[in-house]
């Protein structure tokens, strides 16, 4: 339990650090992020400019401050989507059992037939390279896993006593499902949303580095990594500092997932 | 064992063809006539009337799939709009070039993370188990074209050891062409070995729990025998799902890999199709990808029963 403890610490001041920076972003960077400045191009890290300038002269801190906030956002309005249509499904098909269940278990697993940035590519070929295209993208990618985990643990929960008990007092399907049913699979859905968070931030870094993603000049830190690359043998800071922002973010949600999972996942319970 | 083997087999067909299914499902959704698409901006409405019914988008949905599908079997996957050659020559060449460094990095990231992730399971919570969890938590939170960049970076640029640019295939230039699969192969094998040491330390630690393992302990074994022998078999087994998993999902997404090192591979062609919306090639793409990654979950499965037998009798 001292590396749960220790996981859980690091992760989650990695992650308060992550959403801090994003929202301090929102009144205040040291720059404006996209003002250019033709005097100030490919500055080394300086007292003015702490982690440098960009070939535009623009400040990489502030635009990684911004970044921060595509990341975030992206990375929960993702999450959001995923977790509430695949709960949605995975009760549904999980309480209905039958041909309902059949249906939606056969084209769910005809997705997770996918790899899921495979997936997320096919769909962006749909929705178009933007912000909204990745959300809809990866949302729609990431849904099938979420809807299994519901309906893996609907179908064992269904056969207790306790949801026995609420039909016999007279509960409709409904209530029993949202009262009874629903809050006993927070557990998995808060474990795999949290991995979802950390996918989704990746997804969309490795799309925006290929320029499928947010487009420029607004900042990502995938799109700043794609765009500083010509310049890195130059201007080493430009590959260095967005990268580096991904991968502790990363970092972060890994360590605190591990911590989640320990706690609310009893199998895992001794294997860490 | 044949009835296991045929059971697998049967039970990967409706997948197959529910892929098939999405795949030409979701390039129907994509927005625009794919016919005004492939005449250009300058045609005329009759020109694009002729093109759908040489396409057979004047038919029902059935209809055009199941034209799409029969054409697929034979090994027909259209034409690129943008340079008219057959999409399956193409998505093959190219995934050639992917697949060799996919293989070659997971099997030496397995090489490499299966024992570490054991010898952590053994020896579990001490440093050197902390070590190799930690290195292996922070490997794979390295999104790889980061880790590809500063790669090139550091070999190619700085010390000047390695090409930076380009590619060169090994069938014209053996020296060559596996100078410029080094630092791709790296990047991967560093990202992958983190997911695996993980894997195989909780499979291990899983199995180290049990009884069998306390008695094998118990009527004197020595450690590396019972870790190896008795351990070790019977904890491979997630770890090589995980690997079959590892491998279709780097299929997918090697693109990033293959833009950082610009390298001709699959993933950089379904990400230039989508740019230059060629649909044939992105559906090619999709449906070629998509059918390796149920394929080598199949193959995955089949060999199962090589480390765990008991998958078999159920």
């Amino acid at each position: 339990m001292k590396t749960f403890s220790l996981n859980g610490l690091i992760g989650g001041i990695l992650i308060a650090f992550l959403v801090l920076t994003a929202a301090i972003g929102l009144v205040w960077t040291p720059f404006d992020p996209m003002k250019l400045s033709f005097t100030a191009k490919l500055a080394a890290p300086s007292a003015a400019h702490l982690l440098g300038t960009d070939e535009f002269g623009r400040d990489v801190l502030s635009r990684l401050m911004i970044g921060a906030q595509a990341s975030v956002w992206i990375g929960f309005l993702t999450v959001s989507f995923a977790t509430i249509c695949g709960t949605l499904i995975g009760l549904v098909s999980g309480y209905a059992r039958g041909w309902v269940d059949g249906v939606i278990m056969a084209v769910n697993n005809a997705l997770m037939a996918f790899p899921g940035i495979l997936l997320a590519l096919g769909l962006l070929a749909v929705f178009g390279a933007n912000q909204y295209g990745i959300i809809f993208a990866l949302g729609i990618a990431y849904t099938p896993s979420m809807a299994r985990v519901v309906r893996g643990a609907v179908l064992s929960l269904r056969e207790r006593e306790f949801i026995e008990a609420s039909r016999v007092m007279g509960n409709g399907e409904i209530f029993t499902m949202v009262r009874h049913v629903l809050p006993n699979c927070l557990a998995p859905i808060t474990v795999l949303a949290t991995s979802m968070f950390g996918w989704a931030i990746l997804s969309e870094s490795a799309l925006s580095f290929l320029g499928l993603g947010v487009p420029p000049p607004a900042p990502t830190w995938g799109n700043m990594l794609a765009a500083g690359r010509p310049f890195i043998q130059q201007a080493v800071w430009l590959g260095l500092f967005p990268g580096l922002c991904i991968a502790l973010t990363l970092l972060g949600i890994n360590l605190l997932g591990d911590a989640l999972r320990d706690r609310l996942d009893p199998r895992m319970r001794g294997l860490k | 064992m044949l009835r296991f083997i045929l059971s697998r087999l049967v039970m990967a067909l409706p997948t197959i063809v529910l892929v098939s299914v999405t795949v030409f499902a979701l390039i129907r959704f994509i927005p625009g006539d794919p016919a005004a698409l492939m005449l250009g901006d300058m045609a005329q409405p009759a020109q694009i009337a002729e093109m759908r019914t040489e396409l057979g988008l004047d038919k029902s949905m059935p209809q055009q799939f199941f034209i799409w599908a029969g054409n697929v079997l034979q090994g027909d996957f259209g034409k690129s709009i943008v340079n008219d050659e057959p999409v399956l020559p193409l998505v093959v060449s190219r995934f050639a070039v992917s697949a060799q460094i996919v293989l070659v990095a997971v099997l030496l990231a397995s090489l490499i993370a299966v024992p570490a992730g054991v010898i952590a399971a053994w020896r579990q919570n001490s440093l050197t188990d902390l070590a190799l969890v930690g290195t292996a938590t922070v490997l794979l939170s390295i999104p790889t074209f980061w880790l590809g960049l500063l790669l090139l970076l550091f070999f190619g640029l700085k010390l000047g050891w390695l090409p930076v640019l380009g590619y060169v295939s090994i069938g014209s230039n053996v020296v060559g062409g596996l100078l410029y699969l080094v630092l791709p192969i790296m990047t991967l094998v560093i990202h992958e070995a983190g997911v695996l040491i993980r894997m195989a330390r909780a499979s291990t630690l899983e199995v180290l729990r049990l009884d069998y393992i306390t008695h094998a302990r118990a009527k004197g074994l020595s450690e590396s025998a019972v870790i190896w022998r008795h351990a070790f078999k019977n904890a491979f087994g997630p770890t090589w799902t995980m690997i079959g998993l590892i491998l279709g999902n780097l299929l997918g997404g090697i693109a990033v890999i293959e833009t950082v090192f610009t390298i001709p591979g699959l993933g950089r062609l379904m990400v230039d199709s989508i740019f230059a919306r060629d649909y044939p090639v992105i559906q090619g793409c999709l449906l070629f990808v998509a059918l390796s990654y149920v394929l080598v979950n199949l193959f995955v499965d089949l060999l199962y029963p090589l480390f765990d037998p008991r998958v078999v009798a159920e």
